[in-house]
């Protein structure tokens, strides 16, 4: 697995693992949710997103091999 | 109160999902189910939507919709840690799961003790393993039967009697038609329980005002909305220590390695995590309860918080379709979790120590018999008063459990060179290490005492790993290192 891959796979535990004397709070407040809820709903779609950008490039590394 | 058509309604759903149990032995036909892989892998032909049901399935089960809403309105905030949790499991299943699968497609493994047993030609190794999945994987399954034992009392239903029928049709299906059955009724499962969640979490916050105000009243009534900075510790080394542990279970590794392609897997971890939006919801809901009912809700009666909401909030009718979603989602679990541990009893221990001979026929019935003896165990042990207390916590047992065998089942895929007495006893060490914090915690908790409070699992693997890195330094300076196991050196380090 390419470097980039892993960073960006690596990036929601730097997040919610390291971060969580930063989320630990209730404000500022979004949509009424407390911080620490909406932060971690948040993170849900971000990590789909990072998982999905690094399957697209493997995909795309692996069709760049096959041709 | 509920009447005759709504007990039709919540029998009714039950039974059809039974039904297409039984049924899914037509589904995507074999020439024989009388051959371990077709009834214990389904052949591994899933594709993407069915490996998506199948491990969702196995992931959101019934006692996550108990046990997560019953723990945010006992104790606030802490419920969110299976937020993370569920979050960071899909970039570890990217990492680990597709190379595990490639290696098991090509040598034929249907267990993670398959490939234990190859990667150190040990079978001994390959055993623990297995055994250390199986004793995890029963409380799991039991825990499924404790989380619907509060509908079924909520719905007046005799509790003993029903759960005993229940699931010995659960059983029934499952050992007619292997991971087919689990795998159909899942997709039942997931219409159902989403139809369900959705009404609920669009129809409570419009009687109650909004999301802000439940939040704002419900930390009026003395709810955490976040967590006790002393907490901070054992949050995120639970979550982590969770997710690492997740995909060790037998079930979550057998839905995975039932994939048609590693491609598939690749798929559901960037899809998968989606599904954890579910897990929010119900979080919120045990929040609401709060608002509801009131507190406190104690570690006692948290696993009504639930059903109670429904009961306040909805008419019967919705209450037993809304229940019988939440019961057909222990049914899927403990289905797979069943024979994903029959698998692994029958392949690593039965055809290892046994029968060595026994024909592909002959595990997939011994597999049957397996299916039926443990979903009695769990029964049974279901039955036992302490597992009916704090239920959340129960399972974080069973994970500090499996946790264990992470050396030999992920770590080894990058490495040949740690030897299988290293491995063996580090997971040794690292059990009964667990074991002695568990004790000194009562088995009420799964925070330590010491350790900043961190997850008793973790710190288990943690001197698991150091008994390893030990023993290896020391092969390393007595030059008797060397490669381990008979697997393609490609198929390993490579990619």
């Amino acid at each position: 697995m390419k470097v980039i891959n892993m960073i960006l796979l690596a990036i929601p535990f730097a997040f919610l693992i390291f971060g969580i004397t930063l989320y630990n709070r209730t404000n500022p407040k979004l949509g009424g949710f407390p911080f620490f809820y909406w932060f971690q709903m948040l993170w849900i779609f971000l990590t789909a997103i990072l998982t999905s950008i690094v399957y697209l490039n493997e995909r795309k590394e692996k069709n760049k091999t096959v041709s | 109160m509920f009447d005759l058509l709504d007990y039709i309604i919540f029998f009714g759903l039950i039974g059809f999902s039974i039904v297409v149990g039984f049924l899914a032995i037509f589904w995507k036909r074999a020439a024989s189910l009388e051959n371990e892989l077709e009834y214990g892998l389904a052949g591994r032909k899933f594709g993407t939507v069915i490996v998506w049901f199948l491990i969702g399935g196995d992931i959101y089960t019934a006692y996550t919709l108990i046990a997560v809403p019953g723990l945010e309105a006992s104790a606030g905030g802490l419920a969110m840690f299976a937020v993370p949790y569920v979050v960071l499991v899909y970039p570890l299943v990217y990492i680990f799961m597709p190379k595990l699968w490639n290696i098991s497609k090509k040598n034929g493994y249907i267990t993670a003790g398959d490939y234990v047993k190859d990667r150190f030609s040990s079978r001994s190794l390959a055993a623990l393993v297995g055994l250390t999945g199986v004793v995890a994987e029963m409380p799991y399954i039991a825990l499924q039967i404790v989380g619907i034992e509060v509908l079924l009392s909520s719905m007046k239903i005799p509790i003993t009697l029903s759960l005993t029928i229940a699931f010995l049709f659960v059983a029934g299906f499952t050992l007619v038609s292997g991971l087919r059955g689990p795998a159909l009724t899942a997709i039942v499962k997931d219409v159902l329980i989403w139809a369900a969640i959705l009404v609920i979490i669009i129809v409570v916050p419009l009687r109650l005002g909004g999301f802000g105000t439940i939040f704002t009243k419900a930390a009026a009534d003395g709810l955490n909305l976040k967590i006790s900075p002393s907490l901070e510790i054992g949050y995120v080394s639970l979550a982590l220590g969770s997710a690492f542990a997740l995909f060790l279970y037998p079930h979550a590794f057998t839905g995975a390695i039932s994939s048609k392609d590693s491609t598939t897997i690749k798929q559901n971890s960037s899809l998968l995590p989606l599904y954890s939006v579910l897990l929010l919801f119900v979080t919120l809901l045990g929040v609401a309860a709060v608002v509801i009912i009131g507190l406190p809700y104690t570690s006692a009666n948290s696993s009504y918080a639930f059903p109670d909401l429904i009961t306040a909030e909805f008419p019967p009718w919705f209450s037993s379709f809304a229940f019988a979603a939440v019961v057909i989602g222990s049914i899927v679990p403990s289905s797979i979790m069943a024979l994903a541990s029959a698998n692994l009893i029958t392949r690593n221990i039965y055809l290892e120590y046994i029968n060595p001979k026994a024909s592909s026929a002959r595990q997939s019935n011994v597999s049957r018999i397996m299916v039926l003896v443990v979903i009695i165990g769990a029964l049974l042990f279901s039955f036992v008063p302490a597992a009916s207390k704090q239920i959340l916590f129960l399972q974080t047992f069973g994970g500090a459990f499996v946790l264990q065998t992470l050396p030999a089942v992920f770590l080894s895929l990058y490495t040949r060179k740690m030897n299988k007495y290293a491995i063996g006893i580090g997971w040794f060490v690292g059990l009964v290490v667990t074991v002695i914090m568990l004790i000194q915690m009562h088995f009420t908790v799964s925070f330590y005492k010491y350790f900043f409070g961190m997850y008793v699992g973790l710190i288990g693997l943690f001197i698991n790993l150091g008994v390893i890195g030990l023993i290896t330094v020391i092969m390393y300076l007595t030059k008797s290192i060397k490669n381990e196991g008979t697997i393609d050196n490609n198929d390993l380090i490579a990619k």
